[in-house]
């Protein structure tokens, strides 16, 4: 961004998105906290252990941890200035992310059916909110990778602007990690 | 003193300018331009709110307003002061002087900059809209849950004030952001962070504690606004929801929220004091480490506010022990500030005045902060006019005259006028006694025990005189107040012309001309100290006796010796933050409005990403042929 050497020798733009995953790491947190709070709490039905489908997440889980994968390979690819590998690996991501957002909409409607609702208990509420706001957050990834694609497609997504990917990765990656904690956090620790 | 050419250099230019140019600017002085007027105009707001509060408290069974108008009152003057004076007032100075203290021609990302201004002045509008539906907001600047539900408050004014609260975080996130990487990442070569001066310290703490403890209110918000809209359970004790989880997350964003407001003025009072006391910051280190610590131990220290919902005995204890800990770095500050103030040569200037004037008030409120961190006091002094003492004296006493002190200090460099000494020092005294005659009777009135946030109160009970003390007390203050803002109209009308180093500063922004020119630096200076101008004024000190005077960073060149290219102005922020606010405030009208907003956001924010940030047509300026 800035023509001038950095005082720590990183990017701004790189240094902005670690200080803002700083951030959401309290947003995520706080969410989480509250989950863990009002585990077991609920007055009424349904309770996780009735409705939570471990296999199914558990596979999207992998879906989504292969998408990062996927996302290094693309940082790789543009950093070598192999345009086609980097629109291959975009696209790998994109498909990934969209498969692991296909299950959460899967989950939340079929939850909604077997009568679990936003309303339904303090279960349903936390639920919905905290995957929800993780849901949202790969949504955006989804379309910020969408968008380097694009890029990509037209030619514009030289080395030079590496740092794009590299950005967009981190968020990437840090959406994932918190992946893992809530996967683990909710469903394997009932 | 080493006299400078570049007291003469017309620079007034960089305010002069179409609106067009105002709404469209990235130039992070005219950022903190606007910031600082429209908070010093917020503080009236805020300000005339208090005193309607304070004339209805004037004698028992008061009628001057009922008590619905009363608790929008006091839920206003709170979230007024706190979200829209105090802490962009503190963003003004941070835009302005970061990146002159750090020398760095601008902040690190000019756009965003722009755009957190944008966004927390359309909150703040949102906020204040809901006086013209004649719905403010009633339930504290706190909410506390239960008084904000659907059921308890159907109303808009609730809504209001939680879009707009979220609003104005995303503002604060943005910036926060934008100055921690200005101040980590654009330090002038030789800056070390121990060279970083003391203001750009407390400024860093404070983005730190933004990012850390605003998430945590968001989240809070997050769950209101699904209870208040979708009708779920969150705070909802019947469906096994607690009302006390509220007041966790808004206690883990408020306590660090407290030294937001605070650090600023610390900051503030160590760049003052050693100016005017001819000597460097007495242990500056220490400083610097207090705060630092102060910031985390203010993370865990939350629960202080919430003694009497009955945590029990350990957390109780733990977090009275953590709230008396937090009592060590404040105290070394303030040996320090005395310390430099020992045996200086001191200059006794308006600036001076509320330096000194904020450490002996926020030592007032800091001593009853540690009574009640006492859990069995604080469960006699909790929701009594003896936390509104106390608070005041934190905020008012330390906040206010710390931010004021640094309007004194720093308003030559941003308007290249000085202000006037009487009319300063007059402003001052009468705002000390204000202060004192307005909160000094409420530490009574609190143990006599006057609740907070009750509308009247019966005669014969003996609040009597201290409440008319307290009400009397506020127009004097307020007086104070009027003459320190007839002192700024006065010198921007006719005010003597400031040289560019009107106080004989240590700092790198008294190195070049006031108000600067539009590129700040027309050399990148190199620094050596942690007092760059001293060091070239008047050599060595024993702090730094291995360096010469020749290591000091000179005064800045009248014309830029190289090619400087500054970022073209945008709109985009400005239509960014109209349309997330728009997306915000919509959701109480309807669908509609939400999607137009969203659809002005995404656009903005993709044109904004596609946009070059110097673009043909942006500011150059080209080194001046023949000169130096």
């Amino acid at each position: 961004m800035s023509t001038h050497a950095t005082t720590f020798g990183v990017p701004h733009r790189k240094m902005a998105m670690w200080v803002f995953i700083g951030s959401e790491c309290m947003l995520f947190g706080s969410l989480i906290a509250t989950y863990l709070s009002y585990k077991g709490k609920s007055v009424t039905g349904p309770t996780p252990d009735e409705i939570l489908n471990i296999p199914l997440t558990s596979v999207s889980t992998f879906v989504l941890l292969m998408s990062s994968l996927a996302m290094v390979l693309a940082l790789d690819a543009v950093q070598r200035d192999q345009n086609n590998q980097a629109k291959l690996w975009l696209g790998g991501v994109i498909v990934l992310g969209g498969l692991f957002l296909a299950g959460q909409v899967y989950e939340f409607s079929h939850f909604y059916h077997v009568g679990l609702t936003l309303q339904q208990n303090l279960f349903g509420s936390t639920f919905f909110v905290l995957t929800g706001f993780h849901g949202a957050h790969v949504t955006v990834g989804v379309i910020w990778m969408a968008t380097l694609l694009a890029m990509a497609s037209r030619g514009r997504l030289g080395p030079e602007r590496s740092l794009d990917v590299e950005v967009a990765g981190l968020y990437w990656h840090f959406v994932d990690v918190v992946w893992i904690v809530i996967f683990t956090v909710v469903y394997l620790i009932q | 003193m080493s006299a400078t050419a570049t007291d003469t250099v017309d620079h007034e230019s960089i305010y002069s300018g179409t609106i067009a140019s105002w709404l469209t600017t990235v130039d992070h002085k005219r950022i903190g331009v606007m910031y600082g007027a429209t908070a010093l105009l917020y503080f009236i707001v805020g300000g005339v709110e208090a005193l309607v509060i304070r004339l209805q408290l004037a004698a028992p069974e008061g009628t001057v307003v009922g008590a619905d108008a009363y608790n929008q009152l006091f839920t206003m003057h709170g979230t007024t002061m706190v979200f829209l004076v105090l802490m962009p007032l503190a963003a003004a100075m941070f835009n302005f002087l970061i990146p002159l203290m750090v020398g760095a021609r601008d902040v690190a990302f000019p756009r965003l900059n722009a755009f957190s201004f944008w966004t927390w002045f359309f909150g703040a509008i949102l906020l204040n809209l809901a006086f013209f539906v004649n719905q403010a907001p009633d339930a504290g600047w706190f909410g506390y849950a239960n008084l904000t539900s659907k059921q308890y408050n159907p109303g808009l004014g609730i809504d209001f004030w939680v879009l707009s609260l979220q609003i104005m975080g995303i503002a604060s996130i943005a910036s926060g952001v934008n100055f921690t990487v200005t101040a980590l990442n654009m330090r002038a070569p030789g800056m070390s962070l121990m060279r970083m001066p003391l203001f750009v310290w407390m400024a860093l703490i404070v983005q730190i504690l933004m990012l850390l403890a605003f998430p945590a209110i968001t989240v809070g918000l997050v769950f209101l606004l699904f209870d208040r809209f979708f009708d779920t359970n969150f705070y909802v004790a019947a469906a096994g929801g607690t009302p006390v989880l509220w007041q966790h997350l808004f206690w883990i964003f408020g306590h660090p929220e407290v030294y937001i407001l605070i650090l600023p003025s610390f900051g503030i009072v160590s760049e003052v004091l050693p100016t005017f006391s001819r000597k460097p910051l007495f242990g500056a280190p220490f400083v610097i480490f207090s705060g630092i610590l102060i910031g985390f131990l203010g993370f865990g220290v939350w629960s202080h506010h919430m003694f009497t919902t009955g945590l029990g005995p350990i957390a109780d204890t733990a977090f009275s022990l953590g709230t008396m800990l937090i009592a060590i770095p404040t105290g070394v500050k303030i040996f320090n500030w005395i310390g430099t103030l020992w045996g200086g040569h001191i200059v006794m200037r308006t600036p001076l005045y509320f330096a000194v004037g904020m450490i002996a008030l926020f030592i007032v409120g800091g001593l009853s902060g540690i009574m009640h961190a006492s859990p069995p006091i604080d469960l006699q002094q909790h929701d009594s006019y003896f936390v509104v003492a106390h608070l005041h004296y934190v905020f008012f006493g330390g906040t206010v005259f710390g931010l004021l002190a640094g309007v004194c200090y720093w308003w030559p460099k941003v308007t290249g006028r000085m202000l006037g000494e009487g009319l300063g020092k007059l402003s001052f005294w009468v705002m000390f006694l204000g202060m004192n005659l307005t909160f000094f009777p409420m530490h009574f009135l609190g143990l006599d025990g006057m609740a907070r946030r009750i509308y009247t109160y019966p005669a014969g009970v003996g609040w009597e005189q201290w409440n008319l003390m307290a009400t009397v007390g506020a127009f004097v203050l307020s007086l104070g107040v009027l003459l320190f803002y007839a002192n700024l109209v006065r010198s921007l009308r006719s005010g003597e012309a400031a040289t560019a180093d009107p106080w004989d500063g240590a700092t790198l922004e008294w190195s070049m001309s006031s108000p600067p020119p539009e590129y700040n630096f027309a050399v990148i200076p190199t620094v050596n100290s942690a007092r760059p101008l001293w060091l070239h004024k008047y050599g060595p000190t024993r702090d730094i006796s291995t360096r010469t005077k020749e290591d000091g960073t000179p005064p800045q060149p009248d014309h830029p010796v190289e090619r400087i290219e500054l970022p073209s102005p945008s709109h985009w922020p400005l239509v960014a933050a109209a349309g997330l606010t728009l997306a915000g405030g919509g959701t109480m009208v309807g669908l509609i409005p939400v999607l137009v907003g969203v659809a002005i956001l995404v656009v903005a924010v993709y044109w904004w990403a596609f946009e070059p940030l110097e673009r043909p047509g942006n500011p150059v300026f080209e080194p001046a042929s023949g000169a130096e």
